[in-house]
């Protein structure tokens, strides 16, 4: 089996609404991970974690996600990074409810 | 019920004032989220895993109509149309959006409500016994005294900045339906002669490191009740660990320096201080606020009508076995209202159901309202000739499910599902099991079972003193839970005993059920219930149940 690569994402919450953002290639924040820039170079990630940290009229708590970059996009290698791009499990309230 | 005097709604407003303007500061950008975070938080606004989260502080646990009407108009006009009831008998606004939080706290202000000290290191909202004034087993009234600490810990300025949060629960019954156990502070009220006064316990608390809290004074007479809390949190505020936030609850430094030096401490500081309090005044406060939470006058009924619909309507008959509790005046009876469905999300009630339920309390139940810590509502005072109405009325709106106390009640923290610290799921945990015993129609042949899930070993669930707890856990990058057996949150309080490697989030459901069968195939007879044939069994039956099934499948 092919081994999927592991990238790192920048991810937040937006300052009013709260829901999760990620950092988009155009320096935009994106309410979709499809959209999200991926990093495969951890110091490169590192320091775009540093710029985007300054942007707090915008979001709150930067942080980088790990991803594994298949064939399909972007996947979170971690359970708790599917639910922040999903919703919660018992109502179709958040990312899920937006289509 | 208290009703907010000059001084609660200037004080509740000049800080709805200040969030105001701090909330314009943090969008504006003269804030930092450093600088907001705190500010925040004293107001009790969280940012969890996919918004931001209020939680709105229920003092003791006690509504009143035009308060639930207000939380559900809240729901309605600024979150998704609900709220969640949690274990601290608060309750939380999961969708609220930052700009709109002032407005929310300007609401509650209306009906006397805030969500001050609802977060923080400080002394967290005063939890009681959800039948309070109207059990027949209760001593006194607790909530007159939760009222007057609700008074003295708000806005303490020596107790903003504890090493770590502080619980205080109070109980006025014998049986204790609050965990005063497990709480930093656990009152107990008790008699001595014709002297009312308090047992008080300490160090309790379930997360991390669980202990059951220790009595530090066997008989504190009512009149000390305030300068001996003081010289507890004093005490506890200068000796509490602030070097590492796992040792700092009052719990490890009970733990730690031994009841005996803590006592030794409390009882010095407490000679010290308590001049300073004027003993004549608190007396006068007190007698001032058990006017006004003077019990109902409950006239006399007839019963015609209850047993008439016990003996022609099975569906009310069940829901009677199980939702009702003994009144402490003939002709009445406490009603438990389930918010847990099968299938539902443990404490959830929509705006819909708010709104009936304080409709429903203005027409049967003296416009008052309970949360429990067990996430349900309660309506206290209730005619029993009014039963049937109530029931039909309740079961419209899905709020009739026949099982609290069964194994569907379950106490669910929110876990992964909306919580930033949570390490796994709990709701849907929750679900499964109750639509898996409904499904297989055994929770009333099982009877009373008390089954609580956690998130992640801060425990707000409970599991600890679940008969079955579950714990949510995060093992090397997949969802796995682990069971306690044996669990007791009440005056008898147990820490349950973990029953060996967890499950995984597919195998807990089946895990959960060979737990019953083996209970229901070891058990005397129905009168022995799960915790009964649990202590005379003993972990082996179940342990074998639990892990020897998996042997043979991996074989």
């Amino acid at each position: 089996m092919k081994q999927k690569s592991l990238v790192k994402v920048i991810t937040a919450n937006s300052l009013i609404e709260g829901d999760v953002v990620w950092l988009a290639q155009d320096g935009s924040w994106t309410d979709s991970l499809y959209n999200a820039l991926a990093y495969a170079d951890p110091e490169q990630a590192q320091a775009a974690l540093e710029q985007a940290n300054k942007r707090q009229s915008e979001v709150v708590g930067c942080y980088l996600a790990d991803m594994h970059l298949g064939p399909e996009g972007l996947e979170p290698a971690h359970f708790r990074e599917d639910f922040r791009r999903r919703g919660p499990s018992n109502y179709a309230h958040g990312k899920q409810a937006q289509g | 019920m208290y009703q907010y005097d000059e001084f609660d709604r200037a004080f509740i407003s000049e800080r709805n004032r200040q969030f105001r303007a701090q909330v314009a500061r943090r969008i504006d950008g003269s804030l930092t989220e450093e600088e907001f975070r705190p500010l925040r938080l004293m107001n009790g606004l969280y940012l969890q895993l996919h918004a931001y989260m209020l939680r709105v502080a229920i003092p003791y646990g006690t509504l009143n109509s035009a308060q639930l009407r207000q939380l559900a108009m809240i729901a309605t006009r600024w979150d998704k149309g609900y709220g969640h009831f949690t274990t601290r008998q608060n309750i939380q606004y999961n969708w609220p959006r930052l700009n709109d939080v002032p407005d929310i706290l300007d609401a509650l202000a209306e009906v006397g409500l805030h969500a001050i000290q609802t977060s923080g290191n400080t002394i967290r909202n005063v939890t009681s016994d959800q039948f309070a004034a109207a059990a027949a087993d209760e001593i006194e009234d607790p909530r007159p005294y939760a009222e007057l600490i609700r008074q003295w810990s708000t806005d303490h300025p020596e107790f903003q900045f504890l090493p770590r949060k502080f619980k205080i629960a109070i109980t006025g019954s014998p049986n204790d339906r609050t965990v005063t156990k497990a709480h930093d502070i656990g009152l107990r009220m008790v008699r001595q002669g014709h002297e009312t006064g308090f047992e008080v316990i300490v160090g309790g608390g379930l997360g991390r490191t669980p202990m059951i809290g220790k009595v530090i004074r066997d008989f504190l007479p009512v009149s000390d009740l305030l300068p001996y809390l003081e010289a507890i949190v004093g005490t506890y505020n200068l000796l509490g660990r602030r070097d590492n936030k796992y040792k700092a609850r009052i719990k490890i430094t009970v733990h730690e320096n031994g009841l005996e030096t803590v006592r030794d401490l409390v009882e010095a500081q407490f000679r010290k201080i308590a001049p300073q309090f004027d003993e004549a005044a608190t007396a006068q406060h007190l007698a001032q606020l058990k006017q006004q939470f003077a019990a109902p006058d409950l006239p006399p009924r007839r019963d015609t009508r209850y047993h008439d619909a016990r003996r022609a309507d099975g569906v009310f008959r069940a829901w009677a076995d199980t939702n009702l509790h003994p009144h402490r005046v003939a002709g009445y009876s406490i009603v438990t209202i389930s918010l847990k469905p099968h299938g539902g999300t443990p404490g959830d009630a929509t705006d819909a159901q708010m709104t009936l339920i304080a409709d429903l309390a203005d027409r049967y139940a003296q416009g008052e309202i309970r949360v429990s810590h067990e996430q349900n509502l309660v309506l206290p005072h209730v005619a029993l000739d009014d039963l049937p109405a109530l029931h039909q009325a309740l079961r419209k709106a899905g709020l009739a499910t026949a099982n609290v106390g069964l194994a569907s009640d379950i106490i669910a923290c929110p876990g992964m599902d909306y919580c930033a610290l949570a390490t796994a799921r709990s709701i849907p945990v929750a679900q499964e099991i109750a639509q898996h015993v409904d499904a297989l129609k055994l929770e009333h042949d099982i009877g009373p079972l008390k089954i609580k899930i956690s998130g992640c070993i801060n425990a707000c669930g409970h599991h600890h003193v679940g008969h079955i707890g579950i714990l949510g856990l995060d093992r090397a990058g997949v969802e796995n839970y682990q069971i306690t057996l044996g669990g007791d949150g009440t005056e008898d309080a147990v820490i349950g005993t973990r029953t060996g490697p967890g499950f995984a989030y597919d195998q807990i459901v089946p895990a959960i059920e060979r737990i019953l069968r083996t209970y229901l195939a070891l058990r005397h007879d129905r009168a022995e219930t799960f915790l009964q044939a649990y202590c005379r069994l003993g972990a082996t039956p179940f342990k074998s149940a639990l892990y020897e099934t998996e042997q043979v499948h991996a074989a």
